[in-house]
C-alpha cells in the first residue's frame, strides 16, 4: 500500500479521498507566527495541506520560547517566520513550506494582490507590537546591552521618530489592517480565519462572503425512508409481503420498513387518512405493532416499535432547505456557482417530479431481515434515487443551457452527490468584520446584558466585550492593560471604563460588566498561554479543514474561548 | 535546568514571562488555594510531578502542552511502537521513527525543544508498574483510547484515596486526574478529583459497550459489508485455519479476511467491501485528526495547570466537544456515585480473625459486588500474596495458610488492596479494588459504621 494512504488513513476515514485531494491542493497563508498561528499551521501541515506560507517580520526572543514549541534556544535572534517554517517542514515533507520575513501590516498595506495566490489566510495577533512597546519602555537600560533588543528598539524609535506611532496609534493600525485584509480577501474570494489568544480567553472568527456545503455530514439525521408517503414501487413491494404469514422464520425476517409501511397504511385507513400524531395515538400505534408479533424473539418487530416515530416524520422539505431554495442566489445566471445552479434544479424538481419532496437519498439503515429481502428493498430505494437523480440532472443541463454555459459543465458525479445530500445542503454567510465591529447584531448579548435580573454575566460574552476593550485600551494607551506590574492598579479602572464605553456604544447601557472578569483581563497583561493557543489554534485549523474540504459545517459567528470554566460560546454577531 | 528555574527577567528576558503573569498576580476567579507569588512557578517546577498515560495523539500534545505550561517533572508511559498511520497527528514522530517505542521518542523530542524539562519514558504496560510508581505523581493526565485502560488507571489513583473517621476524603491522599478522549471531530475532557468529583467508574455508563453483531446474522443473513467482513474474521478464519490465531497486524491475515469478505459480499449482492473498510471493522479503527487532539489536550493541560497552581477556577467537571456542525461545547457537572466500589471508602468485609489469606482470596472471588478472581493482596504497601511474577508468588505463597489478621499485624480494621481480573462484557480485564477489612470481636470495631458498607 502506498505510504501517504497509510499515513493519512485515520483522517481519510473522515473526509475521504476527495477531502484529502482538496487539502493537498490548498495553499495556506499565516500572518504572524506566535503560538496561536504556529499551532494552527502544525495541525494543517500534519493533515497534508499543499503549501504553507508563514509571514512574520519579527525575530525570536527569549519570551517566545515559553509558549511556542516551534522555537528553541537556537532560534533566538533569528527570523521567527524562518524558524517556525523550518520546524513545520520537518513534520511533513509532502507540504511546501515557505516564509516571508516581513510584517503582515506592511504587506497588507503595500502589496494587497500578494494574498490572491492563497486558498485561505489565517490572521493571528501580532505579538511583537506588545514586545516592542514593552522593550521601548525599558529601552533606556536595554539600549546598549542585548544586541537584538537594541536593533529592535532602534527600529521602533525610528518609527516613533517619524511620528507614525503617535499620530496613528500603532494598535489602530493593527485593527485597520485587519479590516483592510478582510476587504482584500473578500474581493479576491480568499477565505479568512482570524484567531487570537489572550490570557485565559481567545477568539476564532471566519470571514468570507459565502460558503456552500453539499456534504455537511451531520451527526444525527433522520433516514429518508418515506414510510408515510411510499412511492408506488415501495408500496407494491410492501403489498407483496404478507405480515400474517404463519412461517415463523419468514415472519421474523420481514424488514421493519415493510412492517411500518403496512401498519401505517392500515392505521391511516382506519383514521381517515391521518397518521398517529398525539402521544396516545403514538402509543396505540406501538401497541398495534406489538400485537402483530407471533413470537418473543422477533427483533424486526422490536426495531419497528423503536423506529415507529419515523412514521410521523413531516412530509415535504425542512424549513432550512425551504430557505435555501428561496434564496435570491437561486435566480441563476452565467456567474452563478455550480452549487446554486444545482439548487435551482432542485427547486424545480421539488415543485414538479418531487411532489414537494427532495430527491430520495437512496440508502437504508441496516435492519433485521433475510438477505434477499433486504437487498431487494435496497434496490427499490436505489432505483427511486436514480430516477430522481436523472430528473434533477436533466434540469441542471437545461438550466446550464439557458444561462449560456456548456450543458455538461457539471459532472454526473457532482449532481449525484448533490442529490444524495440534497436534504442536508448548507449555506453559511459571514458579515464583513468591519460591519460586526461597527454594528454588531447582538441578540444573545443583549439578552444577557440588558436583563435586569441577570447580575451574573456569562463569562464568554464578557470576554468578547473585554477583548474589544483591550484593543481600544491599547489604541489609547499604546499598550495592553496590565503589562507592567506597577500600573496594574491604575489599569483596572481604565479598562473598566473602556469596556463600559463599548457597552454604551452597543446600546447596553443598563449593564455592569462583571468586575472580577475585568480584573482578570488586566491580570493577563496580554499574555499568550501555550495551552490556550493550542486550543484556539486547534479550533482554527479544524475550521480551515472544513472550509477547504467543503465538508461538514463550519461555525458561523464568533467563537469565544473561555478558559476559566471551559464554557466557551459561539456568539452570533 | 538551573536557567529555567530562575524567575527574574533580567535584560536577557524571561522565558516564562507570559505564564508568570497568571502565576504572580492575584485574581478573584481563582482556585481556593491560589497563592500568587514570583516563587509559585519554581515551586511548580520543583515539586509537581505529572504522569502522562499514553504517548499517542493526545499524549504527544499533552507532553508538549505540559512542558510549555511550566511543568518540569514529567513521565510518560506507553506500551506501543510508532506506526505510519500515527503520523497524521502524533507530531513528535517522524517517518524514520516508525517501529520505535512511542514513549521514548516522544520524551526525547520534547526535551530537545523545551530546555529544562525532564521527561522519563516508560515503554511498558500500565499494569507492569506497581502502586509505588503511581503514588509519586501529583497529577495523572490520561491520553488513552480504551475504556479498560482508563478504568485501570482510575482504580490505581483511587486506591491512594483515604477517608477520615467521618468518611470525608482526605485531601492529601487525593490524586487528581485529567482525562481526554477523541473520536474524529468529537471529544471530551474531564477533571477527576477522587472522592470529590465522579471517578471514571462512577460514570462508566458514559462509555456503553460496543455493539456486536449477532453470530446468526453473520452466518445466515448478512446484509452489510461489515457483516461479510466479520463473518470472514470471526467465523471463516477459524474454520479454515483451525487453531491458528488471527493477527490483525499481519497484512497477509488481513488480506485473507478481505478477499473472503469480498467473495461473500459478491455472493449475496452486498456492496461496500474494501480493504480499508475491512481494516476499519476488524481493528475497530477510530478515526482521528490532529485538531481535535490538540483541542482536548489543551483543555486537559489548562485544567492540570489550574489544579497545580490554583491560578483559575477549575472546570466542573466534564467537557464534551463537537466540531462536526459548527462548534459545540458543553460542560456538565456529573455527580459521584455514592456506592462506587472504586472511589468510595471501600467495600466492607467483616471477617473472623481466624480467616486465612487463602480463604480471604476465595471470599473476594465469590463476593457478589467484587467477583475479583486471581487476586493479589497488598496491605500498607506490603505484598501479602502475589499471583505473579513467579518469584514473588513463591515468596508469598507461604502466607496463604496464615490468618489475614496476623498478616495485617493484628490491626482490628484497615484498608487492603486487591488486584485481579473481572469479567466485563465477556472480556477479562484487570481490576484493582479497595477493601475495608474489619475483624469481628476485636476491640475498636464498634465505632465503625457497618451500615455504610458499600
Amino acid at each position: 500500500m502506498a505510504e501517504p494512504k497509510t499515513k493519512y488513513d485515520r483522517q481519510l476515514r473522515i473526509w475521504g479521498d476527495q477531502g484529502q485531494a482538496a487539502l493537498e491542493k490548498a495553499s495556506i497563508c499565516l500572518l504572524n507566527c506566535g503560538p496561536t498561528g504556529s499551532e494552527t499551521l502544525k495541525n494543517l501541515v500534519l493533515g497534508g495541506v499543499g503549501s504553507i506560507t508563514v509571514i512574520d517580520g519579527s525575530r525570536v526572543e527569549i519570551e517566545d520560547l515559553g509558549n511556542n514549541f516551534m522555537l528553541d534556544e537556537s532560534s533566538v535572534g533569528q527570523s521567527k517566520a524562518k524558524c517556525v517554517c523550518a520546524f513545520l517542514q520537518e513534520l511533513n515533507d509532502a507540504v511546501k513550506a515557505k516564509f516571508v520575513e516581513e510584517s503582515p501590516e506592511a504587506l497588507i498595506e503595500t502589496n494587497p494582490s500578494f494574498f490572491s495566490q492563497f486558498t485561505l489566510v489565517v490572521a493571528t495577533q501580532a505579538q511583537y507590537v506588545l514586545s516592542m512597546i514593552e522593550n521601548m519602555q525599558k529601552g533606556a537600560r536595554s539600549y546598549d546591552k542585548g544586541k537584538i533588543l537594541t536593533l529592535r528598539v532602534v527600529s521602533f524609535l525610528l518609527d516613533l521618530h517619524q511620528g507614525s506611532f503617535e499620530s496613528m496609534g500603532r494598535f489602530e493600525l493593527v485593527e485597520a489592517s485587519l479590516l483592510r485584509l478582510d476587504r482584500i480577501c473578500r474581493q479576491a474570494n480568499i477565505m479568512l480565519i482570524c484567531a487570537r489568544s489572550y490570557g485565559l480567553t481567545g477568539l476564532v472568527r471566519i470571514s468570507l462572503k459565502e460558503h456552500t456545503v453539499v456534504e455537511s455530514k451531520p451527526d444525527h439525521f433522520l433516514d429518508d425512508l418515506r414510510l408515510n408517503n411510499p412511492w408506488p414501487e415501495l408500496k407494491r413491494f410492501a403489498e407483496s409481503i404478507d405480515l400474517n404469514t404463519t412461517d415463523p422464520v419468514v415472519h421474523k425476517h420481514i424488514p421493519y420498513v415493510v412492517v411500518l409501511v403496512k401498519i401505517a397504511d392500515d392505521w391511516a385507513q382506519a383514521h381517515s387518512g391521518r397518521f398517529p400524531s398525539s402521544r396516545e395515538e403514538k402509543r396505540a400505534f406501538k401497541e398495534l405493532i406489538k400485537s402483530k408479533m407471533i413470537a418473543l424473539d422477533e427483533d424486526n418487530y422490536k426495531e419497528a416499535v423503536e423506529a415507529s416515530f419515523k412514521i410521523s416524520a413531516p412530509q415535504g422539505i425542512s424549513s432550512s432547505l425551504h430557505q435555501i431554495i428561496n434564496d435570491h442566489s437561486v435566480e441563476v445566471d452565467s456567474t452563478s456557482s455550480d452549487f446554486w445552479v444545482m439548487v435551482g434544479a432542485l427547486k424545480e424538481f421539488i415543485a414538479n417530479e418531487g411532489n414537494g419532496e427532495a430527491p430520495l437519498e437512496g440508502s437504508i439503515p441496516d435492519m433485521t431481515s433475510s438477505t434477499e429481502c433486504y437487498v431487494n428493498l435496497q434496490k427499490i430505494y436505489q432505483a427511486k434515487a436514480e430516477a430522481d437523480f436523472l430528473a434533477v440532472e436533466q434540469r441542471v443541463r437545461s438550466i446550464l443551457k439557458r444561462i449560456g454555459r456548456e450543458p455538461n459543465s457539471i459532472s454526473k458525479a457532482s449532481i449525484k452527490n448533490f442529490c444524495r445530500n440534497a436534504r442536508k445542503i448548507t449555506v453559511c454567510r459571514y458579515r464583513p468584520i468591519e460591519e460586526e465591529f461597527n454594528s454588531p447584531s447582538l441578540p444573545e448579548m443583549q439578552k444577557y446584558l440588558n436583563d435586569e435580573d441577570c447580575r451574573w454575566l456569562p463569562i464568554a460574552i464578557g470576554f468578547y466585550i473585554l477583548l474589544r476593550a483591550v484593543d481600544r485600551f491599547a489604541a489609547n494607551y499604546n499598550r495592553f492593560p496590565g503589562i507592567f506590574d506597577g500600573e496594574l492598579d491604575e489599569d483596572i479602572p481604565r479598562l473598566k471604563a473602556t469596556a463600559q464605553a463599548i457597552l454604551n456604544d452597543l446600546g447596553c447601557n443598563g449593564s455592569t460588566l462583571m468586575e472580577d472578569l475585568t480584573n482578570d483581563m488586566c491580570r493577563y497583561g496580554g499574555a499568550e498561554l501555550h495551552a490556550v493557543a493550542a486550543f484556539v489554534g486547534g479550533v482554527a485549523s479544524q475550521e480551515a479543514i472544513k472550509l477547504i474540504t467543503k465538508q461538514f459545517v463550519p461555525m458561523t459567528g464568533t467563537f469565544i474561548f473561555n478558559g476559566i470554566d471551559q464554557k466557551s460560546q459561539l456568539l452570533i454577531l | 535546568m538551573a536557567g529555567s528555574l530562575t524567575t527574574s527577567s533580567g535584560d536577557g528576558g524571561n522565558r516564562w514571562r507570559d505564564l508568570d503573569r497568571l502565576l504572580t498576580r492575584p485574581g478573584n476567579i481563582v482556585g481556593p488555594t491560589f497563592d500568587p507569588s514570583p516563587e509559585l512557578r519554581s515551586e511548580l517546577q520543583q515539586y509537581v510531578r505529572v504522569l502522562v498515560v499514553g504517548a499517542g495523539g493526545l499524549g504527544c500534545e499533552l507532553l508538549k502542552d505540559l512542558a510549555l505550561s511550566g511543568f518540569v517533572n514529567l513521565e510518560v508511559i506507553d506500551m506501543d511502537r510508532i506506526e505510519v498511520s500515527n503520523l497524521n497527528r502524533q507530531f513528535l514522530f517522524r517517518l524514520q521513527d516508525v517501529g520505535k517505542p512511542k514513549a521514548e521518542v516522544a520524551a526525547k523530542r520534547v526535551m530537545e525543544r523545551v530546555k529544562g524539562v525532564n521527561i522519563v519514558p516508560h515503554f511498558c504496560r500500565i499494569e507492569d508498574k506497581d502502586l509505588d510508581f503511581y503514588n509519586k505523581f501529583n497529577i495523572i493526565a490520561l491520553g488513552l483510547d480504551s475504556v479498560e485502560a482508563r478504568s485501570y488507571i482510575n482504580a490505581v489513583a483511587c486506591t491512594f484515596l483515604e477517608y477520615n473517621s467521618e468518611d470525608k476524603p482526605d485531601e492529601d491522599s487525593m490524586k487528581p486526574m485529567v482525562d481526554g478522549g477523541t473520536e474524529g471531530f468529537k471529544g471530551h475532557a474531564r477533571v477527576i478529583m477522587p472522592g470529590v468529583t465522579p471517578c471514571f467508574e462512577c460514570t462508566i455508563w458514559l462509555f456503553p459497550p460496543q455493539v456486536k453483531f449477532p453470530l446468526c446474522t453473520l452466518a445466515e443473513t448478512p446484509r452489510t459489508a461489515a457483516h461479510c467482513i466479520e463473518y470472514a474474521h470471526l467465523i471463516k478464519w477459524d474454520e479454515v485455519h483451525g487453531g491458528k490465531p488471527f493477527d490483525a497486524d499481519d497484512p497477509e491475515h488481513m488480506q485473507w479476511v478481505y478477499s473472503e469478505a469480498a467473495k461473500r459480499a459478491e455472493l449475496f449482492g452486498i456492496p461496500g467491501v474494501t480493504y480499508s473498510f475491512t481494516q476499519g471493522v476488524v481493528k475497530n479503527i477510530i478515526p482521528a485528526i490532529a485538531s481535535t487532539n490538540a483541542i482536548i489536550s489543551a483543555a486537559c493541560t489548562l485544567e492540570a495547570l489550574k489544579i497545580a497552581s490554583g491560578c483559575s477556577k477549575t472546570m466542573t467537571n466534564y467537557l464534551t466537544y463537537n466540531g462536526l456542525e459548527g462548534l459545540h461545547t458543553k460542560v456538565t457537572e456529573f455527580v459521584r456515585d455514592k456506592d462506587c466500589l472504586v472511589c468510595g471508602p471501600g467495600t466492607l468485609l467483616e471477617l473472623d480473625p481466624s480467616t486465612t489469606l487463602q480463604k480471604f482470596i476465595e471470599l473476594v472471588g465469590d463476593h457478589p459486588k467484587l467477583q475479583l478472581s486471581k487476586a493479589s493482596v497488598t496491605h500498607r504497601g506490603k505484598n501479602l500474596y502475589m499471583q505473579a511474577p513467579p518469584v514473588l508468588e513463591e515468596m508469598t505463597r507461604s502466607n496463604l495458610n496464615l490468618p489475614l489478621y496476623e498478616l495485617m499485624d493484628k490491626v482490628p480494621k484497615d484498608v487492603v488492596h486487591v488486584a485481579g481480573t473481572v469479567n466485563k462484557d465477556d472480556k477479562k480485564t484487570s481490576a484493582l479494588r479497595k477493601l475495608r477489612v474489619v475483624f469481628k470481636g476485636i476491640d475498636g470495631v464498634t465505632d465503625m459504621d457497618t451500615a455504610n458498607g458499600a
